[in-house]
């Protein structure tokens, strides 16, 4: 194509590109559609990488073609392969896509759908897509290490260790907040939990016909699996409708929590290739299709937005949260815009897939650009709903009122109109008794989803496609929830084995027994934590976990900026230093507002004085003790943070003055042998 | 209908690496095995290491 051309194109996706984005930010008072989201979005995404990410690549990374990446060196034919960029980019794409841009962008719709919008947008483009880029390509140029030892390399020894506690924590976090949101949108409901349940004996049915029946043929297990769970969906529905078997599958939120931990621990210690293999496999199945049904769905439906774009509850007072639109949106949507768990899964296996450098432009920023798009569906499938609906589902008793009819006098009162005729209609139409408090995102997900997926195909099967969208969450979400006990196992083994060796040992069974009871322990204690809580828990768990999963971010942005200081680029270190100081605005900020803010549905401390001064109970000892818990957890990580930010800082001061000489611990360079392909 | 051809052989190709057949396939390869339920075995011994050890994001 002709230099004019391309120029004419590229101004045409900045036009519209500037139209929809001036149509989702300046229409008030009137419904938009959803298309003009996607069209933002997709346009936003379109130009940061044509731009943005060229200019990084060329002027700040200065991606060599001509280097040998370690896949190349190192090839082994099991961990370092030279893979085709696309196949890299699908297997990257699905390690990063989780549960978290379709809860986080759901929660924050209490805000309206432009704040998050925004967020997701700007923050990818600047933020997200950048650190999982210049974090692949710093991994890819030192043979594939991870973000921990970077840190050690790079930065320092202290930095290492803070970098494995950071990890740590945020797993013990994440694995809470996930198990939370999975029996928020199970309890009560004998469809869900059967679907669930299913998915159990179907993936180790998977994995006994992957073993031994059939070994190998892991798509033909994913598609008969996929069958299977399909029918457990419609056989849900049976299940739900006869008296006994839904009494059977009917469990209260503690007693589903107990289920989740027995199950965490149990999936921990057993063979990888019974359960955990099998079920990651259909997970990834069920999450691929269903992402792009969204997509096409979305796009097909051009569904109307029924949210205000900014609503009240910016102001702190929100009933699915506490907490004023900064910083509370912008750790509450962290996968999606900007999510430092990536920089584990940029710094693991795709950096030993990586054929050539150029192409970790198209795998680190492309895929958290097609990761941030997700988040975008998931805003609109929240904002499609009807407000007062998605506040009824989302809020937690002790926000809105203990009762169905005190919740919709609430948020009537509130402006946004619902009746319990309207909500009770609602959970006949998707076969559950009642959708009040189910708070977490999912139900309000699913229900959005249900709705675009149903409207789709004339307003049909709504609770079908509810139910499959619960069991798409639930099924993501126990994946981590099984990969990240594990992770989380054999880290824990590593780190205790320089203490005292035979526990370093991962095939020795106390070891793993103890191990995996400490990684279950910490989750399981959280997770408890939050279904007792009348707020819902997910008001004083998601935030701890955005502020975590913001702080990893901040931590590999600590990483990127030396390594970029030290590469003799230190006039575009901008390009990681303005994300990571809004990181560190946004985590130190809510961090300050959860330990000391006044409001106890939002400071920790103040809730702790709340109890000490109400009436005395018998589990008054374990709330004080859970609040001072979160505060203990919430300083510990941002004083941790706070010391690798002093000794970056420092080794930026030190190497820009001159004083002392920048060395990296880049990979020697070695001439590829694939020079006559093209990149 | 070279580019259809093409994507879905990508299409394809992808799936084949996401669920680790092409891993077993290389496996085959680099130990000289025919696919047996003993050398599938073999490789899953191998994967779990790696696949314990692969996070998947929140």
């Amino acid at each position: 194509m002709s230099r004019i051309g391309k120029i004419l194109i590229w101004t045409l996706v900045a036009v519209l590109g500037a139209l929809s984005l001036a149509t989702v930010a300046l229409h008030r008072g009137e419904a938009i559609s959803a298309i003009w989201l996607v069209a933002a979005a997709l346009c936003t995404y379109a130009l940061g990488y044509r731009f943005y990410s060229k200019f990084i690549a060329a002027k700040v990374l200065t991606l060599d073609a001509m280097r040998a990446t370690p896949a190349e060196r190192l090839e082994n034919g099991r961990d370092f392969i030279r893979t085709n960029k696309w196949v890299v980019f699908g297997h990257h794409f699905a390690a990063i896509a989780g549960p978290g841009p379709l809860v986080g962008p759901v929660l924050a719709a209490q805000f309206g759908y432009l704040p998050g919008t925004l967020w997701i947008l700007v923050g990818a483009v600047f933020g997200g897509c950048v650190q999982d880029f210049v974090i692949l390509l710093c991994s890819v140029r030192r043979d594939g290490k991870s973000l921990g030892q970077m840190a050690r390399d790079e930065i320092s020894k202290t930095a290492g260790i803070v970098a494995f506690v950071a990890v740590i924590s945020i797993m013990v976090i994440l694995l809470a907040v996930v198990a939370l949101v999975v029996v928020n949108a199970l309890k009560d409901s004998p469809w869900g939990t059967f679907t669930i349940g299913m998915t159990i004996p179907i993936a180790l049915l998977m994995g006994i016909y992957l073993r031994f029946l059939r070994p190998g043929k892991v798509l033909e297990a994913s598609i008969f699996g996929f069958i299977l769970v399909m029918a457990a969906i419609f056989a849900g529905q049976w299940v739900s409708q006869t008296p006994t078997l839904a009494q059977v599958f009917t469990f209260s939120g503690p007693a589903l929590a107990i289920l989740i931990i027995v199950y965490g621990f149990a999936a921990s210690a057993v063979p990888v290739w019974l359960l955990l293999a099998p079920r990651d496999y259909l997970s990834t199945f069920v999450k691929l299709g269903t992402i792009a049904i969204l997509v096409i769905g979305i796009i097909a439906v051009r569904p109307t937005l029924q949210m205000p774009a900014v609503t009240r509850f910016i102001n702190g007072t929100g009933p699915v949260f506490a907490g004023t639109l900064f910083p509370f949106a912008f750790i509450t949507i962290a996968c999606g815009a900007i999510s430092g768990f990536h920089s584990l899964i940029s710094s693991g296996t795709t950096p030993k897939l990586i054929a050539r450098e150029t192409q970790t432009r198209m795998v680190g920023y492309g895929a958290m650009a097609a990761e941030s798009l997700v988040g975008i569906m998931a805003v609109i499938a929240a904002c499609t709903l009807q407000p007062g609906t998605y506040y009824a589902v989302n809020s937690g008793a002790g926000m809105v009122g203990q009762t169905p009819q005190a919740a919709v006098a609430t948020i009537s009162n509130w402006g946004f109109p619902v009746t319990n005729e309207q909500m009770d209609a609602m959970a006949h139409r998707v076969g559950e008794k009642t959708l009040f408090f189910r708070t977490g995102g999912a139900p309000a997900f699913a229900l959005g989803m249900a709705k675009i997926f149903s409207d789709s195909l004339g307003g049909s099967a709504m609770a079908i496609w509810y139910h499959f969208a619960i069991m798409f969450e639930a099924l993501f979400i126990l994946t981590v929830l099984d990969a990240g006990t594990r992770v989380g196992r054999f880290m824990l083994q590593d780190a205790l084995g320089h203490i005292w060796k035979p526990l370093g040992r991962t095939s020795w069974y106390p070891s793993i027994v103890v191990t995996s009871a400490l990684m279950v322990g910490g989750w399981g204690y959280f997770l408890w934590q939050g279904i007792r809580d009348p707020l819902g828990g997910i008001n004083s768990l998601w935030p701890l976990f955005g502020i975590c999963n913001q702080l990893l971010a901040a931590v590999a942005l600590c990483v990127a900026t030396t390594i970029i200081v030290k590469m003799g680029k230190a006039r575009y270190i901008w390009v990681t230093l303005l994300p990571l100081s809004w990181l560190l605005a946004v985590t130190f900020t809510a961090s300050w507002h959860k330990i000391f803010d006044p409001n106890p549905l939002i400071g920790f401390l103040a809730h702790a004085r709340q109890l000490v001064s109400g009436p005395a109970t018998a589990d008054l000892g374990r709330k004080l003790f859970n609040d001072r818990l979160d505060v203990a957890v919430t300083g510990l990580l941002v004083l941790l943070v706070a010391v690798i930010v002093i000794e970056s800082a420092l080794q930026w001061i030190t190497v820009i003055s001159g004083r002392k000489q920048p060395v990296t611990k880049e990979a020697p360079f070695v001439a590829t042998r694939y020079a006559e392909e093209t990149a | 209908m070279k580019p259809i051809r093409t994507f879905f052989h990508i299409l394809v190709a992808t799936l084949r690496e996401i669920f680790d057949e092409n891993a077993y396939q290389r496996f085959l390869l680099r130990t000289s095995s025919a696919p047996s339920v003993e050398s599938y075995g073999k490789f899953v011994c191998e994967r779990d290491a790696a696949m314990t050890k692969r996070p998947r994001c929140c």
